[in-house]
């Protein structure tokens, strides 16, 4: 089994759901990414989503869109990003790679497979490639080991469910909204709806992201979900801090918030 | 144009799923699935229906006013050295070929009972047409236009305000075209149960880049007829600009089967290819995914979008239609780049000589033709006949060539 479905077989052990929390790989410099994130590690993230900065973000609101053009006017490479993952995977918390599917083509399927498998990632999670596309990464992912997250949606049917939780591995990741990430101010009614008919068709764990930004909602997620994938929210504590050890402060105070909902589900 | 210019051809078409070869296809967030699958069932039940297909080259015919003309320019053909024969969509209503693909698409709105059109707009033509459309349907119109593009296009903003849509400029990224494209699909996945995501051009995910090609492609069906009746014989060559392609596949489709016609494409070089200026995709770029369908791009090594650039806003963006990926690969079609400095004096020319303002972007077919025509004229051993796609009209253009100039008065 993977190393996140081991994560998620404890958490599920011990009565509560899995917290995910997202950040842009080199946002806001890549020693200020690392930081961030073992940060959220200490402070009780469970798995880290490491998100490569792409120029052309369709699924992404504001906040993310606002970081990624910072971590790439700073420079950042793919290169880059296989070292903060390294990195942070050395915490020992799960590292999982969210990527559009542009930057993982021009370097190259398989070798992007290699060297993530290398530096410790559990797999990716992504946006824009649906399975109908992706025949280079479900062998790349099969000969390298590697997790394999693809989206399914409110709008999905249940043939398209079942064809896409089908060729998912380490967890399904179901987005609660129809719309782009962004910390929204009430959880979706359409959420535990989908979560149900994913149920339906697989054991595999399901996390449930877009628009969960507090405690309480995370506690909410919980009730009904495996994961609880939070980004937007999480970013925007080190976008708008005056300096950089606010911005880690309150990303503390946030992940301690969030670990906390996800440990008192609402049921 | 007859019902029957929709009916097939024999030229190739993309497999189920929208590939071209190894492009096309759909790189899109699953949300957009089910959006995607409902527009493919309705446009091929639509193309299906003898009653769709009446009702479409009836607004063409009544509203748009095509069939347009096949203009023998002949002082052009004089400085060009070959016979030119100019396809004026300049004339159609709204200035360009564009209106083709949106009466199409806002028909098929119609049909799926959807009640808003969301576009993207570079200079302005497309989101025009787009508000146009939607005025005549009674659609909500919201067009998405890079903000840099909407100082640089003031009137075209005001001209859809006009028309009652509403201009959303987008300040992320680089202000441009392909970032209102980004803010269209983010508004489209919110919103797709009541929206149609009426894209401008030949690309974007499957069905977009083939359902466009059908909605534009009376230009070429017209155009085939019109060379035949005028001449006797069918084009040596046929050329058009390419940003995004439509008007490009639009006249290119009905003459790829006959295999004695070459095609020309020619890009948006720019200050030249060599410099990082420009927004050739095809001759200066690579094989990537931009905007949900894989086809060239201009990115860099880690496969980030580049910014283009060309003094023609239509053309100014980092990828192409698939089809004409694909059509580069086959060698069906030759894609080749012309510079600012060469589109603005091939504009000139048909200014002075035709008294015809083109459009920037069809400047680059006129710029294009004006090479092409010596080297085509050697290898046949006689003057050669050449199509080409006027695309759109230059009145939106004339601020901008008339600074290219040093034309315009001083402010006072």
């Amino acid at each position: 089994m993977s190393r996140i479905g081991v994560a998620f077989d404890k958490a599920r052990a011990d009565g509560r759901a899995l917290l995910v929390g997202c950040m842009p790989a080199g946002f806001p410099t890549v020693q200020g990414s690392i930081a961030a994130m073992t940060a959220m590690v200490e402070a009780g993230v469970d798995v880290i989503e490491v998100e490569i900065p792409y120029s052309d973000p369709v699924m992404d609101g504001p906040v993310i869109q606002k970081a990624s053009d910072i971590a790439l006017a700073g420079g950042v490479r793919t290169a880059d990003t296989m070292r903060i993952i390294e990195a942070v995977a050395a915490t020992g918390a799960p590292v999982v790679t969210m990527t559009y599917w542009n930057p993982v083509e021009r370097y190259g399927v398989d070798v992007f497979a290699r060297d993530l498998a290398s530096a410790g990632g559990t797999g990716l999670i992504t946006p824009d490639l649906i399975p109908d596309e992706a025949d280079e990464w479900l062998a790349a992912s099969d000969a390298h080991g590697l997790d394999r997250t693809f989206l399914v949606s409110p709008s999905s049917t249940d043939a398209r469910l079942a064809m896409t939780v089908q060729h998912c591995r380490g967890f399904v990741y179901a987005t609660a909204v129809m719309g782009v990430t962004g910390a929204r101010a009430s959880t979706s009614d359409a959420a535990p709806t989908l979560v149900s008919r994913v149920r339906a068709v697989t054991d595999l764990p399901v996390g449930v992201g877009l628009g969960v930004g507090t405690g309480v909602q995370a506690g909410t997620v919980a009730g009904y979900a495996d994961g609880v994938i939070v980004g937007s929210a999480l970013v925007r504590c080190v976008l708008d801090a005056p300096t950089e050890a606010e911005g880690l402060a309150a990303l503390r105070t946030l992940s301690g918030e969030l670990a906390e909902g996800v440990r008192n589900p609402t049921r | 144009m007859s019902a029957d210019a929709l009916a097939p051809v024999a030229s190739p078409q993309p497999d189920s799923a929208g590939h071209f070869g190894r492009f096309g296809g759909r790189f899109v967030p699953e949300a957009l699935v089910a959006a995607l699958d409902e527009l493919d069932g309705a446009w091929r039940t639509a193309m299906a229906d003898e009653s769709f297909r009446a009702e479409f080259a009836a607004l063409l015919r009544d509203y748009a006013g095509t069939p347009s003309l096949l203009y023998e320019a002949r002082r052009f053909s004089a400085k060009v050295g070959a016979r030119v024969l100019l396809k004026r969509e300049d004339l159609n209503h709204t200035g360009a070929h564009k209106v083709r693909n949106v009466l199409g698409q806002a028909l098929l709105t119609k049909r799926m009972g959807k009640t808003r059109v969301i576009a993207e707009t570079g200079a302005g033509q497309h989101g025009v047409a787009t508000a146009t459309a939607a005025a005549l349907f009674d659609l909500e119109c919201v067009v998405y236009m890079g903000e840099v593009d909407t100082e640089r296009q003031a009137l075209n903003v005001a001209r859809m305000r006009m028309l009652g849509a509403t201009v959303v400029p987008v300040t992320n990224g680089s202000r441009t075209l392909k970032d209102a494209m980004n803010e269209a699909m983010r508004d489209w996945v919110a919103n797709v149960d009541e929206t149609h995501y009426l894209i401008g051009t030949a690309a974007g995910p499957h069905p977009f880049p083939a359902m466009v090609r059908d909605f534009v492609r009376g230009i070429g069906d017209e155009a085939r007829q019109q060379c035949l009746d005028l001449t006797g014989a069918l084009p040596d060559a046929v050329t058009a600009c390419v940003g995004g392609g439509s008007n490009a596949l639009g006249i290119f489709h009905a003459f790829v089967g006959d295999e004695a016609v070459r095609l020309y494409g020619f890009e948006a070089g720019g200050d030249g290819v060599a410099t990082s200026r420009h927004a050739a995709s095809i001759t200066g770029g690579s094989a990537g995914v931009l905007h949900g369908a894989r086809t060239y791009v201009l990115q860099d090594a880690d496969g980030q979008t580049l910014e283009s650039h060309s003094i023609s806003a239509g053309l100014d963006y980092p990828g192409v239609g698939p089809e004409h990926a694909w059509l580069h690969d086959t060698g069906r079609a030759t894609y080749l780049p012309v510079t600012d400095d060469e589109a603005m004096a091939a504009f000139e020319l048909l200014c002075r000589t035709e008294g015809i303002i083109p459009a920037i972007e069809s400047a680059h077919a006129l710029a294009g033709t004006l090479t092409l025509a010596p080297k085509l004229a050697a290898e046949l051993g006689r003057e050669p006949t050449i199509v080409v796609n006027l695309s759109g009209r230059g009145d939106k253009d004339v601020h901008t060539a008339g600074d290219y100039f040093g034309i315009l008065d001083k402010e006072r």
